[in-house]
């Protein structure tokens, strides 16, 4: 397998990812019919028939020796020999899948040799199991559910812990440090922290709200500043309070940069859709608090606060303590 | 009206495909290439019209939980921008049309600036 590139494999989706991480023996049937090379076709026409399968392994003396399979039906039929046995229309096995394969071997197998099921085989080479391709579907969506849950799950944890954590007062901190002119990373630490903020039980009205304040933090700090900056989050149950800093170069007149409309980015920054004046009046229409102060020269802190309803409140079981 | 037909009606090309298209229904419309006036403009399960093609864009429709991005002039988004739609599951469509036709092609439809 040739080694992928970052660029690559940022491309690759959740499923062919789970194809990698998933093993054969994840997703095979191990409960196979077996079938004996000198059993008569008409017999296989009935085990399909009855177990409702498309194939199956043909073991003689312990050994996988072919598979047959309901195409290999079909030409016996046609041929009218369903009393001739099984080792006449049957497909020698020249391939198979191990169980500790990545399924996406079984895939490629798939693809490249044009059959419908493999027989799989353990570490001595000893059948214990088929997989087909409806095995392989079946096996990546119940991957993706499962990942589903664990969200669920983490949600659920994460919107217990200010329950669960007794003090006088509980704070989360999350920091987020933004570097300066990196755009393609704008709206990443946004991103995280609205995620943070559903699992810690926040209703979707509050993370958008803090979600748009914190976006056009970022990209101030990504576009404006010298160094780049930091965001620092302090979540509580009632409140959330977001501070940006960075150190330079600092706003020359603050209630000019607060004006809808004003910017002073680059006309190339204004080619990105970026630059529009309307950073920090989006951040106004988000948040209950602002407070801006700079100095030139020395750099910016912005305080954000959000004041949480009563029925927003991230902690649902505690409200008479 | 479902993202599916407004694709089949308006001919637009799936670049990728965040949710079902069959199971979205934008709730109106918004056009604008300054990402934060759409942040200040656009709606939840709003359509966003833009000729802007570069990664930032997915972040803002992941933000405000838009039901899709139409990019307009035939404007190509990088491999870069695809993956990230791809990672946050941004619906992205793509056409040759100007933001003013298509504006006005949606319009018809019923997708108005809001419901």
């Amino acid at each position: 397998m040739d080694a992928i590139s970052e660029q690559e494999a940022k491309g690759i989706t959740r499923a062919e990812e789970l194809a990698y991480q998933l093993k054969v023996s994840q997703a095979m049937t191990s409960e196979v019919k077996l079938v004996d090379p000198d059993m008569k076709m008409a017999e296989v026409l009935e085990l399909l028939r009855l177990e409702h399968i498309s194939g199956s392994p043909v073991v003689e003396n312990g050994h996988l020796i072919g598979v047959i399979s309901i195409e290999d039906l079909i030409r016996s039929m046609s041929l009218g020999e369903l009393n001739s046995p099984v080792r006449n229309f049957m497909s020698p096995t020249v391939i198979s899948v191990r169980s500790y394969d990545p399924l996406v071997k079984a895939i490629e197998a798939f693809m490249v040799q044009k059959v419908g099921r493999l027989p799989v085989l353990d570490e001595t080479g000893k059948l214990v199991g088929i997989i087909t391709k409806g095995d392989v579907t079946r096996g990546v969506l119940v991957a993706l559910q499962r990942d589903i849950q664990e969200e669920e799950i983490r949600r659920y944890r994460a919107s217990h812990l200010f329950e669960d954590i007794i003090s006088d007062r509980t704070t989360l901190v999350l920091r987020y440090q933004i570097k300066a002119k990196d755009f393609n990373q704008g709206g990443t630490a946004s991103s995280n922290i609205k995620r943070a903020l559903l699992r810690l039980g926040a209703n979707t009205q509050v993370a958008r709200r803090c979600g748009i304040a914190i976006y056009e933090a970022e990209i101030n700090l990504i576009i404006h500043t010298s160094y780049g900056g930091m965001i620092r989050v302090e979540i509580e149950p009632q409140a959330i309070i977001i501070i940006a800093t960075d150190e330079g170069p600092g706003i020359e007149d603050i209630n000019l940069a607060l004006q809808p409309g004003f910017s002073t980015a680059t006309e190339e920054i204004r080619e990105l859709g970026f630059g529009a004046g309307m950073g920090l009046s989006n951040i106004m229409r988000c948040v209950d608090h602002l407070n801006l102060e700079s100095t030139p020269g020395q750099g910016t802190r912005l305080e954000m606060k959000i004041f949480l309803l009563p029925e927003e409140i991230l902690r649902q079981s505690a409200t008479q303590e | 009206m479902t993202l599916q037909e407004i694709v089949s009606l308006l001919d637009l090309k799936i670049v990728n495909e965040g949710k079902s298209l069959e199971t979205i229904e934008p709730t109106g419309g918004y056009a604008s290439d300054l990402l934060s006036c759409v942040m200040a403009g656009a709606k939840q399960g709003f359509v966003w019209v833009t000729l802007q093609a570069h990664l930032n864009i997915i972040a803002v429709a992941a933000l405000l939980d838009l039901s899709a991005i139409i990019i307009t002039e035939g404007a190509q988004p990088d491999p870069v921008t695809l993956a990230k739609a791809q990672e946050q599951s941004v619906t992205l469509l793509w056409t040759e049309m100007t933001t003013y036709e298509i504006v006005g092609r949606l319009w018809e439809l019923g997708i108005t600036a809001s419901k």
